[in-house]
């Protein structure tokens, strides 16, 4: 019994520990943003100037370059990623395909971030600048387009794997009725699967969307170091995660140094909303599928 | 028993990555300097067995890593001011190693050799020249078919000593530059990509046809990219190179050693030279760092200024004068750990 | 009639639709796998594997630091995350109250954190204490990228087990803690072992948060207590840098990390397989 008090006492101090890394992460980030928050304040936000000399810092156009290149990773990827969920979850359940499929998938997602910066910088680099001077824009070849791909690519394996689990909750025989009725199975997916499912979809393409937001390697390598407003598809720019990459360790002044914690603590609170409001809705899908369904 | 045997393991692997390992020393900073370091350090270790790990992350991590005694000395082509001193918890010393030229380089069709002058390079960065076919480029390069391209600028987007030489040179040769953007390490850059190190700008240049970028010139000549002859004051067009560059070094310092190099007075110096100093606590038991590493610290500075010179010229770095070797080996000798010389 | 034309052409025209999207998506991984093996195998040789790197402009040289310094510090990152995470996946599976949901939650947030923000944290929290740079603070910040992994399928695992076990196991007399450690972990070994193979070769090539933490090395360096080089980070140096040399080395190490990466996910399968049958 004794042994038992004990063992079930180190248990409770692990939850705990593991309580604490959480509000320790927040105070850590808070306490290094100090500075910063104390110098701009909520304005920090929304101000565009990140001047190192004149040591004013903001955060607005780091915050738009990771909310557009997110954005459209998100909308590039999402024909894709539905495809596969329906691919592997209604017409190829089973067999040679549907496991190379779910593999290659599997494997797609297990590619280290900096090997897709890598491939983005070598490969898909050069093939932009060379759409850029055909349309007679700055061929830089990195840019917002850029990092917007690699993204899409990165993320598209993540939010399939999350369709899959969401449409394998859709009750079987409410599938199987629309069947019986008639229905084809396009009819079958857009008019049953897909709505049952939305609210798993919706918090689907929100965790996506959170993962595309904390990128950090693969964005840093493509997309320019450019530290204002991108002004179009084209244009270099810089993401919350990818500013911090490249200037952390050479932040000379203190204030320079807070403004980058500062950023970190808004990614993650940022990310821990997202992900938070993603997964309640996910587990609130699946408690109404485990008792209708 | 296999207990025993892990443990016995990693004992041995601990103790022995100690044991074969004598002192190691630690440094970051700037890139301009780095396929100098790199090479100086790889040499000192085949010598004398000690591991130099040096992290090429700009002036700017330098000074600040040294600063924050987490690195044992710090590398920088911009040289701190008093202010930037005071913020040190205690007096440290600059040891100029070299001299460099920080060099135009670009990426036009035929790689062709340019001619530049200081009014039309603050154009270019102030992005008042946009082509680089335009009339003023045009007329001092007569013979060159200039393409129809936009010019892209590369610049720094760390904290870069590079960028500190680059632009005290501007803020010399033109009112309008010291006005609107100034000199510095970190600046607020009207227009152009940022490139991390002097590396990720000549990678930059290299790739994007029409790009111009400033680096150090061994990451032109070792990246075989074309670089610009540059009028200087004495109105000639300077080739840089290790010769041009001494000329421009060819002057008195002041005992601190802190000196700039642009805009020479040299009739035949290249205009946009500069040195580079490791930084060091003058009292290294200030450092953070023992006895022994202070000594072995001592010794590298002293090797590099005197042996490791002769690696200069063939990697396009000028060497030390004779005159300013005088003053360097005053430096030197006047480090202390605790008060106590250390080197004799 | 022709209403039920327009439903059949539909429906073929969404199932193309679907099975050419699902095949287009997995292309990248074909381009990406093609590409690095050719540039990658060209860089490869027994010296690759022995040798450090060479100052720029020098031919040569190999990747000996940054391998060394992936072991190192994914041990660390093992010491730090494996014991306190099964641990902890115990304690979520096993007390079933509102703490133990809230920090379920917790460990699916903390999963998805950028690791940018991890290696915030262990430079906070281990590189501006100690002083210096080091592996130890690189494995730190790897350990909490690991930490949610070991959680999640340490009690994933505990969950899928039958509840007879237990019961058999009270039935023989034998206290709490002796049913957890002696049976329901040794049990469970496949499963959790299987997930930290995946968070292994998860954070084999984590860069970002080593930026500020490991910082690198150019020489081989098995004391934690020092800065040590690893392969993502040789990757992202060395592929921004404008050297062919270095290029090279680079596509180099790119296939070394990539079969590391995929031969650590046959393995995995191959052991949950195993577990599934068992």
């Amino acid at each position: 019994m004794k042994t038992d008090k004990i063992f079930k006492g180190i248990l409770w101090i692990s939850g705990f520990f593991l309580f604490f890394i959480f509000l320790l992460i927040f105070i850590s980030l808070f306490k290094g943003s100090f500075l910063s928050i104390k110098s701009f304040g909520i304005g920090f936000l929304f101000s565009k100037e990140w001047n190192p000399v004149a040591e004013k810092f903001g955060m607005l156009p780091f915050l738009a370059g990771t909310l557009i290149t997110s954005v459209i990773a998100l909308l590039i990827s999402l024909p894709f990623s539905l495809s596969i969920a329906l691919f592997l979850g209604e017409y190829f359940k089973t067999g040679f395909i549907s496991k190379f499929l779910s593999y290659t998938t599997d494997l797609l997602a297990g590619i280290p971030s900096v090997i897709y910066g890598f491939w983005g910088l070598y490969l898909l680099v050069p093939l932009i600048r060379k759409l850029e001077m055909k349309l007679h824009v700055t061929p830089y070849g990195v840019g917002i387009l850029t990092a917007s791909l690699v993204l899409a690519v990165m993320i598209i394996p993540y939010a399939s794997s999350i369709a899959r689990e969401i449409i394998k909750l859709v009750p079987r025989d409410l599938i199987e009725a629309g069947y019986s009725l008639g229905a084809t199975r396009y009819e079958v997916i857009k008019k049953i699967i897909i709505p049952y499912s939305a609210s798993g979809i919706f918090a689907g393409i929100l965790l996506s969307f959170g993962r595309a937001f904390g990128e950090t390697m693969a964005v840093t390598m493509v997309i320019g170091n450019f530290n204002f407003l991108p002004k179009s598809i084209f244009s270099p720019a810089n993401t919350m995660a990818s500013v911090i990459a490249n200037e952390f360790t050479e932040a000379v002044k203190d204030i320079h140094l807070s403004s980058l914690i500062h950023i970190g603590l808004w990614l993650f609170i940022i990310t821990f909303l997202i992900n938070f409001i993603g997964n309640i809705v996910i587990k609130k899908f699946k408690i109404n599928e485990r008792i209708t369904g | 028993m296999r207990k025993i045997f892990v443990t016995g393991f990693l004992i041995s692997l601990i103790s022995g990555s100690n044991l074969f390992a004598r002192v190691e020393l630690l440094g970051a900073g700037a890139t301009f300097p780095y396929p100098l370091y790199s090479k100086m350090f790889d040499v000192y270790y085949k010598a004398y067995g000690v591991k130099v790990n040096y992290q090429s992350i700009g002036s700017g991590g330098g000074i600040r890593q040294i600063r924050e005694r987490t690195v044992d000395f710090g590398a920088s082509d911009a040289f701190l001011s008093d202010e930037e001193m005071k913020k040190f918890s205690s007096p440290i010393v600059h040891i100029p190693i070299t001299a460099g030229a920080v060099v135009l380089t670009y990426n036009i069709p035929g790689n062709p050799e340019l001619k530049l002058t200081p009014e039309i390079i603050v154009d270019i960065f102030l992005g008042k020249i946009k082509k680089w076919n335009d009339e003023k480029i045009k007329r001092i390069n007569p013979d060159i078919n200039l393409p129809d391209f936009d010019i892209v600028v590369v610049h720094r987007s760390d904290g870069s000593g590079t960028t500190f030489i680059f632009t005290d040179y501007l803020s010399k040769v033109s009112k309008e530059w010291k006005q609107k953007v100034g000199r510095g390490k970190s600046i607020n850059w009207p227009l152009g990509l940022g490139g991390k190190g002097n590396e990720g700008v000549s990678a930059l240049v290299r790739q994007i046809p029409g790009a111009i970028g400033y680096v150090e010139l061994a990451y032109a000549i070792q990246n075989k990219m074309p670089y610009a002859i540059i009028k200087n004051k004495s109105g000639n067009f300077i080739k840089p190179s290790p010769e041009s560059v001494s000329l421009a070094a060819d002057i008195d310092l002041p005992d601190d050693m802190r000196i700039s190099l642009t805009d020479t007075e040299a009739e035949f110096g290249y205009p946009i030279s500069g040195f580079t100093w490791i930084i060091v606590y003058k009292d290294l038991s200030k450092a953070g760092i023992s006895y022994e590493k202070a000594k072995e610290l001592v010794k590298l500075l002293w090797w590099m200024t005197h042996e490791g010179q002769k690696y200069c010229k063939p990697l396009h770095y000028a060497p030390l004068s004779k005159k300013t070797l005088k003053k360097t080996e005053k430096v030197i000798k006047s480090i202390v750990y605790k008060g106590k010389k250390l080197l004799e | 009639m022709k209403e039920l034309q327009v439903k059949i052409l539909k429906d073929k025209i969404f199932k193309i639709v679907v099975i050419s999207l699902s095949l287009i998506s997995v292309i990248p991984l074909f381009v990406i796998l093609f590409q690095i093996f050719k540039n990658g195998i060209k860089a490869i040789n027994f010296d690759f594997f022995i040798s450090l790197p060479k100052p720029p402009g020098e031919q040569g040289g190999g990747i000996l630091n940054a391998l060394i310094g992936t072991i190192l510090l994914l041990i660390i990152a093992l010491i730090f995350s494996v014991p306190p995470g099964i641990i902890t996946g115990i304690f979520i599976a096993e007390i079933r109250n509102k703490f133990t949901d809230f920090l379920r939650d917790f460990v699916n947030v903390l999963q998805g954190l950028p690791s940018i923000v991890m290696g915030i944290l262990a430079y906070l929290w281990v590189v501006k204490p100690m002083g210096h740079f080091s592996a130890l603070s690189g494995g730190i910040a790897l350990s909490l990228m690991m930490l949610p992994l070991v959680i999640k399928s340490t009690e994933e695992t505990l969950k899928m087990l039958p509840f007879s076990l237990k019961e058999a196991s009270y039935a023989l007399g034998a206290n709490y803690t002796s049913t957890v450690l002696k049976v329901l972990i040794p049990a469970s070994i496949s499963g959790i072992f299987s997930g930290i193979l995946i968070g292994v070769s998860r954070i084999a090539g984590e860069t970002a948060p080593l930026l500020f933490t490991a910082f690198g090395n150019p020489f081989v360096n098995v004391n934690p207590l020092k800065p040590v080089e690893s392969l993502p980070l040789l990757i992202f140096k060395y592929a921004m840098s404008p050297y062919e040399n270095w290029q090279r080395i680079a596509w180099g190490a790119s296939l070394v990390l990539i079969l590391m990466v995929l031969f650590l996910n046959i393995f995995t399968n191959i052991i949950i397989e195993k577990w599934k049958k068992s």
